[in-house]
Formats: structure tokens, C-alpha cells, sequence
């Protein structure tokens, strides 16, 4: 009949349009939250469309076997050269994380051209970006209305315990253990049987260890809170350049609020946040990467983890000026002056 | 190899707490027949603050909050809903049997405007029991809240539904996405207000309580000239990141504000747990 096959062409017409979006460059929406499988295949448009400037690594797997996968992002170069790593979504629930990681890519990838900046930053550095870090969780979250807060990672319990999940963000080897975590499994902060225990953690670990004479900045994102944290989670222990990474922070801080006016606080764990143990930042000041940072975006609780689309934009805008402003000074620090010493990478 | 030696080097370097004891909950699957509160995270014994307290820092913002919780049940509607904006100043002391009593400057907006509106400033006095399971006791006094009456959109809202025939049923708000309909907002708001009686409840200095979603609203049958709303609310506690369920019975009327008249602690299965063998 007419009417069902105008029904099948517009149901064909649909499908295609909604098979293309996820893919076609033009119109891939970044003010809209995707699926893992949306977001795979922007990492290899993006690899596709930037051959000098985009390589993908996979560096580790997942606990459901799925690699995981960071965007080299700078211009190529014969020698090695020094580096920002920044990671999203260690905690599934935290979508605008993963939007903001792609929202950085398109940014900087949209600019270099342009923007004299940006062209330095690439000359002089690669930006390792890990879109999703903790994929077998984010898709779980993904998996029906259900499962939006799952948190941790989807490794099953052992032992006596049947619930599911490490918190990948108590799971590093920088203190664990100590204090902020719970040994109930069944906790959204277990922090693991033992340290690294799940192959995430351990996949970020390898890759710094491997890469920890370039790494001269760890980023990592997370929601909400709308804070700038700094190592270490414990109270009683303090990093030694602690003034230097708070001055950098409400720099940032600065910068975010001049986009939207959007208020972030700054410091240690313990001070604004609470105590906590066996974090990927921390981990990263650890082992000498002197710029460690935790970023908490939007907002302070009225939607939490379960952030607009609408405010996607805005939340990522603002962050990427806050980003931005770290990155410059870490890359101002070890490229601009010429009597730049070895005080940095070495601190304990 | 050698990251693990220099860091096993450092460790030992550094002095550290005593490892803390092992969560004394029960193992059960489903942690049901457990309590309510969510397992608290390990803490050094030394995290009591008294004195000046820095108003960034969280133990000031908890105080805040659960102050903020207070408020809206007495001042929460299905159109007014407030957020914290700022701490500008706190101090705290030890008081009675162990408590601890904080005293707050700060300021909150009402979340429908967002925070372009303008901030009222609230002062508190909020005392945390030392008995475990005590709820804590809110003083508040805010400026200009005489003068905040029900508005022309509350007795709309209301007007619509206390209608015999309405029956609204609704699920994940909001979904997951973030988006609420039009519609759902004053529900939501009503379900943020009837959460705010239990957050205030369940809170201690060791809990910073949001509510992350309503699972579910539904109307139940008018009693008294009040809206009847039957909601299941999923509150965030920040420390221990645990999502606590609870069931609650509200009732609301622009005359007589959200009382709430039963609630019920639901344990979160069964994503949590394996399947049998």
C-alpha cells in the first residue's frame, strides 16, 4: 500500500540518519552523551581525519576484554617528546566526563591551525587522551535506566563476595588502603582485593611507569562537584611543590569562571572533598609527574551525575579554559625559559 | 620494576595510620538486612575540626548542607527549591555527650532561578549528637523568608491535580540524560523537598547527602485536601559514594507545605550482585 511503504522509506530514512550521526563528521554532536560504540568509532574518524596528527594506542584491556584505547594528539616528531596525559570516565556515571574528552580533542583539533597557541602546544607536546577509561562500566551504565549510577568497574567479586565492581579510583598503588575506602565489596569505594587488582588500573599504571620521564601532567576528569583537586588524599601527607599546584589550580579555577561564571573550589582531598586513598592522581604525583590533577565537573548536586545535555556545552567550555590554563603552565615552565633545571620530574 | 622498588622506598619513608579495621557489615548479598546507613568509608580518628572553620573545606559545607536540607522542608515547594551557593563563615565546638555543634554564615539561591537569582543569607546553628544514629538539630534563621508565600504557580499546580480523577505515574527523573519534562519539574522539586526530610534525618559529619534521581512518582488517592505522592528517591552520599534507596509517602498542599508520612529504607538489588549458579 502507499502509506506502508511511504512508513518503510521513512523508517529507513530514520535508521540511516540515526547509523550516520554517530559517524559523519559534520554532524557529530558533542552536546549530546554517546555510546561506547558511538564514541569508538569517533576516536577512528578522528585518527582518520588527522593522520599527522592523531595515533591511537591501545594500552591495556578491560575486565570484559575490550581494549582500551587513548588519541595521541601533536605533531609528529623523529625524537620523543614530553607530555599531557588526561583520562575520562574511570567512574561510569560520570558522563560529561567521556563529553568532555571528546569536547578537548574537537577543540584543539579545530584550532591549531588558527590558533598560534595551540600549534606551540602540539609542536611541543603530545596530548595522550583517554576518552573512556573504564568502558566495561560505562557501557553497564548504559545498559538500561537501571544501571545510569553504576560506578565502579564490572569485575566480579571474589571470594565470598557477590556483588560486582572495584572502584577503579582507589585501585592504585599510592597508599591504598589507607583511608576512604571500604572492604565491603559490595562498596561503591572498594578499593580491590589488592592493589591493581583490576586490569584498568592497571593499564594507566603500565603506560605512566613506561612513559614517566614525558609525562610532565596528569589530568583526570571526573563529575560533580565543580572542584580542582590536588595529592595527595591522605591528610597527613602533603606534595612538595603543594603551593605551587594551588597556585595553579585557582589559576584554573580562575579561568573556568571567567567563562560562565561558574564557581570551582581548590585543593587537597582531605581539605575540600574527603579523605581518600589509592587514586590515579595521586599515583601520578607519586611516581614524580609534578602536575597531578583532579578535575570535578558540574554541578554541586541539583542533577549530580545525571547532568542536562543542555549544559554539556557550557560545562565543557568552561573546563577547557580551566585545562587550558594548567597545560599552558606546565608547557611556559619547561619551554620558555632556557634555564629550565631538572628540579621537576625527579621529586619525591 | 624499578617504579615499584622507588615507590616501596618511598612508602616506607613516609609515616603512615595504622591500617583500620575491616568493615564490620554482615556480608549478606543484597545487604538487606542490613541498616539503611550507608557503610562508612575508613577515617583517621583525628578528622574532628573545632574552632574556625576554612568555609571551603567540607566539613563547614556538610554543616551547610544538612542546614540547607531543613530549610527546604519547611520552605520547599513544587516551584521554590534551594541550592547552597557560598559558605562565608563557620566555626564549630565540642559540645555535650560528644557532639559537635557548628555555627554557619552562608548563602543559599533558589534553584529556579539558578545562581543568577538572588542569594539569601541564612545563618545556623547545627548540632551533630554523639550518639550514632541521632539525627542532627538545625537552627535557621534566613532573611526575607517571612515574607516567602506560596506562589501563583503553586496553587495552579495544585488546582490541576488534587483533581479526583488525576493519577500521575512517572519513572527516572531525571532519565538518563538528564532531562525533566516540563511537567515532571514540580514533581521533581516535591520529591527534592519529601528527600530533604530523610537526608536531614540520615545526616552526620560524616555524610554529604544529594538527591541523585527519583525513581519513581505516583499519585495516590487525595486525603484532606492534600496531594497524596508516593516517591522512591535515590540519594548520593559524597564520602561514601553509596546511592541509598528510599521509598516515602509525601503530602502537600500550598497551605500546609510537604509532611511526610512514612518512608522505608529499600536495599538496591539486584545489579549489585551475582546471579545463582
Amino acid at each position: 500500500t502507499m502509506k506502508g511503504s511511504v512508513i518503510s522509506v521513512l523508517v529507513v530514512l530514520a535508521v540511516l540518519d540515526r547509523l550516520a550521526g554517530g559517524l559523519e563528521h559534520r554532524s557529530y554532536d558533542y552536546t549530546k552523551y554517546h555510546t561506547m560504540d558511538e564514541i569508538s568509532a569517533w576516536m577512528n574518524q578522528m585518527e582518520r581525519e588527522n593522520p599527522d596528527m592523531v595515533s591511537s594506542m591501545i594500552y591495556g584491556q578491560t575486565y570484559e576484554n575490550r581494549n582500551i584505547t587513548l588519541l595521541k594528539i601533536g605533531f609528529k616528531s623523529t625524537t620523543p617528546k614530553k607530555a599531557v596525559w588526561m583520562d575520562c570516565g574511570i567512574h561510569a556515571r560520570e558522563w560529561i566526563a567521556p563529553a568532555f574528552c571528546q569536547h578537548f580533542v574537537k577543540e584543539i583539533l579545530g584550532s591549531y591551525k588558527t590558533d598560534s597557541n595551540v600549534n606551540m602546544l602540539f609542536k611541543n607536546l603530545d596530548f595522550y587522551i583517554t576518552p573512556v577509561l573504564n568502558m566495561d562500566g560505562y557501557i553497564y551504565s548504559w545498559r538500561d535506566k537501571t544501571t545510569r549510577l553504576w560506578r565502579k568497574s564490572r569485575s566480579p567479586g571474589t571470594g565470598n563476595c557477590t556483588c560486582f565492581g572495584t572502584d577503579l579510583n582507589r585501585n592504585f598503588y599510592a597508599n591504598w588502603g589507607m583511608v576512604g575506602i571500604s572492604r565491603d565489596c559490595c562498596s561503591d569505594i572498594y578499593n580491590g582485593p589488592t592493589a591493581l587488582s583490576e586490569p584498568e588500573a592497571k593499564a594507566v599504571t603500565d603506560f605512566l611507569g613506561a612513559h614517566q620521564n614525558e609525562v610532565l601532567c596528569y589530568l583526570t576528569i571526573h563529575s560533580y562537584g565543580q572542584l580542582i583537586l590536588i595529592p595527595y588524599g591522605h591528610p597527613n601527607i602533603s606534595a612538595p611543590n603543594y603551593e605551587e599546584l594551588m597556585e595553579v589550580g585557582l589559576a584554573a579555577a580562575k579561568a573556568i569562571k571567567a567563562v560562565h561564571g561558574t564557581s570551582y573550589k581548590v585543593g587537597t582531598a582531605p581539605d575540600i572533598l574527603y579523605a581518600n586513598s589509592g587514586t590515579s592522581r595521586d599515583f601520578a604525583r607519586l611516581i614524580g609527574i609534578p602536575y597531578s590533577f583532579t578535575f570535578e565537573l558540574r554541578d554541586k548536586g541539583n542533577y549530580g551525575f545525571i547532568l542536562p545535555e543542555d549544559q554539556i556545552q557550557p560545562a565543557c567550555e568552561e573546563a577547557y579554559q580551566g585545562a587550558m590554563s594548567i597545560v599552558n603552565y606546565v608547557h611556559d615552565k619547561n619551554f620558555k625559559s632556557a634555564a629550565t633545571t631538572a628540579t621537576l620530574a625527579n621529586v619525591f | 620494576m624499578k617504579v615499584f622498588c622507588s615507590l616501596w622506598l618511598l612508602l616506607s619513608l613516609v609515616k603512615l595510620s595504622p591500617a583500620p579495621p575491616a568493615s564490620q557489615d554482615p556480608p549478606f548479598a543484597c545487604r538487606g538486612a542490613g541498616d539503611p546507613a550507608p557503610p562508612q568509608p575508613e577515617t583517621p580518628e583525628d578528622m574532628a575540626s573545632s574552632g574556625d572553620l576554612e568555609p571551603t573545606h567540607y566539613p563547614a559545607r556538610r554543616a551547610a548542607t544538612v542546614a540547607l536540607h531543613q530549610l527546604n522542608t519547611r520552605h520547599g515547594s513544587p516551584h521554590r527549591l534551594f541550592a547552597l551557593q557560598e559558605v562565608h563563615k563557620a566555626s564549630a565546638e565540642d559540645v555535650a555527650a560528644g557532639g559537635r555543634k557548628y555555627s554557619l554564615d552562608f548563602s543559599v539561591t533558589d534553584w529556579a532561578s539558578g545562581s543568577a537569582g538572588p542569594a539569601l543569607r541564612c545563618s545556623a546553628e547545627v548540632m551533630f549528637p554523639g550518639t550514632e544514629r541521632s539525627s542532627p538539630d538545625v537552627q535557621l534563621r534566613c532573611e526575607a523568608l517571612q515574607q516567602i508565600n506560596s506562589t501563583a504557580q503553586d496553587h495552579a499546580f495544585y488546582q490541576k491535580y488534587i483533581a479526583p480523577e488525576s493519577a500521575v505515574s512517572a519513572q527516572h527523573i531525571p532519565d538518563s540524560y538528564g532531562n525533566v519534562s516540563e511537567e515532571m519539574q514540580p514533581f521533581w522539586r516535591l520529591a527534592r523537598v519529601a528527600a530533604s526530610f530523610i537526608m536531614l534525618r540520615e545526616s552526620s559529619e560524616n555524610t554529604e547527602f544529594n538527591m541523585a534521581q527519583v525513581a519513581s512518582v505516583t499519585q495516590q488517592e487525595s486525603s484532606e485536601k492534600q496531594l497524596m505522592l508516593e516517591f522512591v528517591v535515590l540519594l548520593h552520599d559524597l564520602p561514601s559514594q553509596e546511592i541509598v534507596q528510599w521509598k516515602l509517602l509525601a503530602s502537600w498542599s500550598p497551605d500546609r507545605g510537604v509532611r511526610v508520612l512514612q518512608t522505608e529504607w529499600q536495599p538496591r538489588c539486584p545489579h549489585d550482585t551475582k546471579p545463582p549458579n
